[in-house]
């Protein structure tokens, strides 16, 4: 097994550990959480990409890294919204683990 | 195959670069001069609302002249190591109807979104303008986007402008619809972006015209594509992804539902279709496309007896979107490769694509009529608006008006929407669609009819709005229904304009 494999296989470990929280856990903050990690294994799956596409003596393929810089502005730029918005949604009392209630059963919602 | 010679920039393709730069240029405005509360912003939206529209309307006049897809390389270096940007039929008319949808929504919120002049710096005016004009760059880059990380960026950039306008009253449960509307859309943008490294990594590049020649049915490609769609249909909000739409639409203040209802869903309907039939064609199965039909299908019945049973105006119109949004992925099965007739793929294209810009147009009008009873009333209680209509008629008109678009009713964009998607389901022999759209209509004109019954029932004592509402508002939002009603005077038939630039899998449509 070789370095590659190796971090492809790290890769979707994260993503399935990422996914598996996002969906299971009710807290926006341990959603948050697994988002970074399902989009850490993402953006290593991207490193492995540039790895294998490699051309001779190359130490990876460009174009995934510009992709991933990319990618990591996005990921960043929307934990900081996420972040903002549940500090917001505390700070004016709301609820917090909000996805115990279903929408559609209500009449009248909020 | 007018796509295939993408490598170049054709005339007129300084258009697309300036179509996503000037509302981009109209950000850094409001955050240069941020200092002034988004005064500056409110002045100069006077300068960049009409040249913005005029751009659309001249990229559709010039796709029209040419026949062909406008292309741009940017800085001149050809894909796939640079970047194209393309538009063909459809992306034209999606930019013009993205254009007059934010420029009747800028009309609509001109007087309630201008800064007061005592005050030195007034956050919500600011946020709104900055948010309209980024949902505006937004949507132009991936009705432009020639590439799936290009359109990647700007489906993260709509969904960046869109969630702070659900909490722009800054009451706690629109807080809460805002974060679940986002932490919804970050599930699906992380999927597409998983999709996206599994492509380049099996092909090496994104571009949307290279791609469509190199992807054969393998492993790799269809779990790919199969990420990308989820991750797209929880975008678009599709049954059962649709949990956090109705929280959201209905919480924004009604500038901001009309904007999301009509254009930002679409954004993530629009690369979807880009996805299935221009990147990668023929790699759906007849049996995904059936279920992904059959999604829509449940969206249509499930939002409208939902719809229905809403005792709010603003959360009825919210899950009448949620129904509407179902009938836009009744083309996969009908049109394209899995059509056997020419005559069934060609009018489901037209009609998929015209019930977008109608119902794009009848819901901004609907949200707009909501905003204003809401305001008038103080309220927005279905049972308690008895009489709202002799109150405020114009409002009501074009409530209703849109109502006729969403249920289908001649004259009106809406159903020349549905009759092509019928006669398609029909001549395709996929009846069961049919029963699908008719039992929608009947369920629209249901919870339609139970607003407009209640708003024209006739009061003992006359009803009276307890604050007044600006005519010019009310007349902003007629002449956008209107507009919904004008499209049904289009010709039943296929249109020309939708089939500029389609790519080698979507000959039938052409025919």
């Amino acid at each position: 097994m070789n370095a590659i494999t190796l971090f492809g296989l790290g890769s979707a470990a994260l993503v399935g550990l990422g996914l598996f929280g996002l969906i299971t856990k009710p807290q926006p903050l341990h959603k948050i959480l697994c988002f970074n990690v399902l989009g850490g294994g993402v953006l290593l799956l991207f490193g492995v990409v540039a790895r294998r596409g490699a051309a001779a003596g190359l130490g990876g393929d460009p174009v995934p890294h510009a992709l991933v810089i990319t990618a990591i502005v996005v990921a960043f730029a929307a934990t900081a919204m996420a972040v903002a918005l549940l500090r917001r949604l505390v700070a004016a009392g709301g609820r917090t683990a909000s996805e115990s209630d279903h929408p559609d059963a209500g009449g009248d919602g909020a | 195959m007018p796509m295939l010679s993408s490598g170049a920039t054709t005339t007129g393709g300084f258009l697309l670069v300036v179509a996503i730069m000037l509302p981009a240029s109209g950000i850094l405005i409001a955050l240069g001069c941020g200092g002034c509360g988004g005064r500056c912003i409110a002045h100069a939206q006077r300068v960049f609302l009409p040249a913005g529209l005029a751009i659309a309307a001249a990229t559709l006049g010039t796709t029209w002249h040419r026949g062909e897809s406008l292309v741009y390389v940017v800085g001149g270096f050809a894909p796939p190591l640079g970047i194209a940007l393309r538009a063909d039929g459809v992306s034209a008319a999606m930019m013009l109807t993205t254009a007059i949808v934010i420029c009747a929504v800028a009309l609509f919120a001109g007087p309630q979104f201008s800064p007061p002049p005592e005050q030195r710096e007034a956050r919500a005016p600011l946020v709104l303008w900055t948010l309209l004009l980024a949902i505006w760059t937004a949507l132009n880059a991936v009705a432009l986007g020639g590439d799936l990380f290009t359109l990647f960026v700007a489906l993260e950039l709509l969904t960046f402008g869109a969630v702070p306008l659900v909490c722009l009253g800054g009451e706690a449960h629109t807080i809460e619809a805002a974060l679940r509307y986002l932490l919804f859309a970050l599930l699906g943008s992380v999927l597409y972006l998983l999709g996206i490294a599994m492509i380049y990594g099996a092909y090496g590049t994104l571009d949307i015209v290279l791609l469509s020649n190199l992807v054969r049915p393998a492993p790799v490609p269809w779990v790919a594509l199969a990420l990308m769609t989820t991750g797209l249909l929880v975008k678009t909000a599709l049954f059962p992804f649709h949990l956090w739409l109705p929280p959201a639409h209905a919480g924004a203040p009604a500038a901001g539902s009309a904007v999301l209802s009509a254009l930002v869903v679409k954004g993530s309907f629009f690369l979807l279709v880009r996805l299935l039939f221009y990147a990668m064609p023929g790699l759906t199965g007849a049996a995904a496309a059936q279920l992904i039909a059959a999604l829509g299908g449940a969206a249509i019945l499930y939002g409208s007896v939902l719809a229905l049973r809403q005792r709010r105006l603003k959360l009825l119109v919210a899950y009448s979107t949620v129904a509407q949004i179902g009938y836009l992925f009744l083309i996969f099965p009908l049109a394209g490769p899995f059509a056997t007739g020419d005559a069934g793929s060609s009018a489901a294209w037209t009609g998929g694509w015209l019930q977008l810009f109608s119902h794009a147009f009848a819901k901004a009008a609907m949200f707009m009529a909501a905003g204003l009873i809401a305001e008038a009333m103080g309220h927005d209680r279905i049972a308690e608006l008895a009489g709202v209509g002799r109150a405020l008629p114009i409002t009501l008109t074009a409530f209703g008006l849109a109502g006729l678009s969403l249920m289908g009713v001649p004259p009106s964009g809406g159903f020349v929407a549905k009759w092509l998607l019928l006669q398609a389901s029909v001549s395709e022999g996929q009846w069961w669609w049919a029963v699908v759209i008719v039992v929608g209509g009947l369920l629209a004109a249901a919870y339609v009819f139970r607003v407009l019954g209640t708003a024209f029932e006739s009061t003992d004592a006359p009803l009276k709005p307890s604050r007044a509402v600006s005519r010019r508002r009310e007349v902003v939002t007629l002449a956008v229904a209107l507009l919904a009603t004008l499209l049904g005077l289009l010709p039943l038939a296929p249109s020309r304009l939708l089939q500029i630039g389609l790519p080698a899998g979507l000959e039938t449509v052409a025919r």
